[in-house]
């Protein structure tokens, strides 16, 4: 007998009575069913939110920056707001791929492939806004190091605005290879049961004509982990590297060593709250309960409360070092934060990304579906105003006539509302013709980690030592 | 393009598939290639493969991607335009770090993942021969390159070491660029005999 072990006290991360097959035909119903109705009315909106989201731009793009109601202090405004939400959010996907993979994390496996699209896209929302930011938008390729004709003028390498350029296309770049490298297997699956002519031919071409070699096997194993080697510095490093936008200024208020070590746990505790807010759904609409299980919900939980928490001493730590500067403008940047004329975004923050994750403490709530979705939501509301009472710490600035109060137009709302729509729009094409879970990667976990599989292990369990020992070496 | 014959066995299980392929070693038959529906560990070292050193060929691209971030920037820097930014020294290197790290790990990725397509002979377009459409999904198969005096042993060889299917098959041996959703000749003729 070949004994696979893992203790029986570990929770199943596939229930239910499986064999590969059935894997297979669990994970490929959504794409080879035609699409629900709930299917197309999500869809729809999405695609709908996405086009007045790109009417919104349009507008900003042919009437200039000046529709946005930025001002003489609040240079950013929602726009970069948005865009550090955005990229924080786009972290949890690589984080679970790469580093739960280098600390050999089985749960991983259930959650993966989704987490990983949803970082796809959220880096492909927060993309959006520095460039459309840039006003004069068709002078964007300005930002890359080419020989232009004007010199050649280079851009300043030292700026951090410009490693955001390098860190966010790295990211995007590197995140995109990680994931598709895992999805060739997957596609090859779908292609070889595909019962249409298009599908084999579209999958035949997505899948690069793999066809699951031994040899192809033990290369792309190592590809995967070399991948997570370089990612899981990498992802560090995005947040870190965005963090430095506020941090190397010399702005009351911004200019603080704790950024980058804070923007990353709060990327983290933002990431997760949203891949708890789409695999809750997704795991009911597409029938995926058995593979995204309540212990992988519980499991992200985990992580939520520990970032959370971290983010919380931040926040404190953040106050005291105000406080203990002796700076005076340093004090009143953070006095206007709690109490000056965005004290409601403050306290907001602090509400839902401090108080009310703590409740993750308690065992029935990590595992109840319903307070996770609520919770994954108020998480990232307060995760966004957290971006939000950065950058609106420079309202009152050292001149008593430029002080302000902003407000956003209805073109920023709307290019946020539009960001929404090109997420949404990318997931659902995702949750429908690509396979939402790692295929490979549950069949290789299966005889570990499965339910059914576990029970067997019960009987060997109870076996005594001797005979345990006895039984075994027979084998052998 | 080089059609060639095997006999082609499939396990429903790693665990017979193991024993099977000592076994076939053992016999002196060589093997064309196992196919899995994923990554069966310790499966290459009992097919005899050697270590993969697609590491190697990561480490060496994310070293051009640091010198080539330094270098250039370093280059701009201090020889193509050097220019004053607020009274800082021209070769930065503490500045330098963020995008040296951004390249290194981006030319590492590129680099590795380029590779591997390149090595497993894969690509959009590429086509190869599928022995079995279930490979994919939960059988492991076996090919073993034959010609029409020992075919016929040679399965029932195979069959002998716990194999679920066996069959003789006419196939393409290499890659090529085709369509998946179209037989090919040699598939057609096949079929007809």
């Amino acid at each position: 007998m070949h004994l696979k072990y893992e203790s029986v006290i570990r929770e199943a991360l596939v229930d239910g009575n499986k064999d590969y097959h059935q894997v297979t035909e669990d994970i490929c119903a959504p794409i080879e069913n035609p699409p629900t109705k709930l299917w197309k009315i999500g869809f729809f909106l999405s695609a709908a939110l996405l086009a007045f989201g790109a009417f919104s731009v349009g507008w900003e793009v042919y009437w200039g920056t000046g529709v946005w109601n930025l001002n003489k202090t609040i240079g950013w405004g929602w726009d970069i707001t948005n865009f550090v939400w955005w990229v924080g959010i786009g972290h949890a996907g690589t984080l679970i791929s790469a580093i739960l993979l280098l600390f050999r994390q089985g749960w991983r496996t259930g959650v993966n492939r989704a987490a990983e699209a949803m970082t796809i896209f959220a880096v492909m929302c927060a993309g959006q806004f520095p460039i459309w930011h840039m006003g004069r938008v068709w002078d964007a390729f300005f930002v890359l190091p080419y020989g232009n004709t004007r010199g050649p003028l280079w851009p300043n390498f030292i700026s951090p605005l410009l490693w955001d350029v390098f860190a966010i296309s790295t990211y995007f770049t590197v995140s995109l290879l990680f994931w598709y490298s895992g999805l060739i297997p997957d596609f090859a699956t779908i292609r070889d049961r595909a019962k249409t002519k298009l599908r084999k031919r579209l999958y035949g071409l997505a899948s690069f004509g793999w066809a699951g070699s031994a040899k192809h096997w033990q290369r792309h194993e190592m590809l995967s982990l070399v991948l997570a080697g370089l990612s899981t510095p990498l992802v560090l490093s995005v947040h870190t590297i965005v963090s430095f936008d506020f941090a190397t200024s010399i702005v009351p208020g911004w200019h603080t060593t704790i950024f980058p070590p804070y923007f990353v746990a709060g990327a983290v505790f933002s990431g997760f709250a949203m891949v708890q807010t789409l695999l809750v759904i997704t795991r009911k609409v597409l029938n995926l309960q058995e593979y995204i299980t309540i212990g992988h919900i519980e499991a992200m939980n985990k992580v939520i409360v520990l970032t959370g928490s971290i983010v919380g001493v931040a926040y404190l730590t953040e106050l005291f070092i105000a406080y203990y500067s002796g700076v005076l403008w340093e004090q009143e940047a953070f006095r206007l934060r709690v109490m000056g004329p965005y004290w409601w975004a403050y306290w907001a923050m602090m509400t839902c990304n401090v108080v009310s994750p703590q409740l993750f403490w308690f065992k029935n709530l990590r595992r109840n579906i319903w307070f996770t979705f609520f919770m994954s939501i108020i998480v990232n509301i307060g995760m966004w105003f957290e971006r939000f009472v950065i950058i609106m710490a420079l309202h009152r600035d050292y001149l008593p006539s430029s002080w302000s109060y902003y407000t956003p137009s209805w073109t920023e709302v709307g290019f946020y509302l539009g960001s929404f729509g090109l997420f949404f729009t990318c997931f659902f094409l995702f949750a429908k013709y690509f396979p939402v879970i790692a295929i490979a990667e549950i069949k290789f976990i299966l005889k570990t980690s499965g339910q059914n599989y576990k029970d067997k292990m019960n009987a060997i369990e109870e076996q005594s030592d001797e005979h345990f020992i006895e039984e075994q070496s027979h084998h052998h | 393009m080089s059609i060639k014959k095997f006999a082609v066995a499939a396990y429903d299980d790693e665990a017979v598939l193991f024993p099977a392929v000592k076994k076939v070693r053992g016999s002196g038959y060589k093997i064309h290639d196992v196919y899995t529906p994923f990554a069966v560990h310790g499966l290459d070292v009992a097919l005899g493969e050697k270590e993969s050193d697609l590491h190697i060929a990561g480490f060496i691209y994310g070293i051009t991607g640091t010198c080539t971030a330094l270098g250039f920037m370093g280059w701009i820097f201090t020889t193509d335009w050097p220019q004053n930014f607020g009274g800082k020294p021209h070769f930065p290197l503490p500045a330098f770090i963020p995008i040296t790290f951004e390249l290194t790990v981006l030319f590492a990725a590129v680099g590795m993942v380029l590779t591997f397509c390149y090595l497993n002979q894969i690509m959009p377009g590429v086509k190869k021969h599928i022995f079995h459409p279930r490979q994919t999904d939960d059988l492991f198969v076996m090919a073993i390159e034959v010609d029409d005096s020992n075919a016929a042993e040679t399965e029932a060889f195979l069959k002998s070491t716990g194999a679920v299917e066996t069959n003789i098959q006419i196939a393409e041996s290499e890659w090529w660029y085709g369509r998946f959703d179209k037989k090919e000749d040699y598939e057609i003729q096949q079929q007809l005999a």
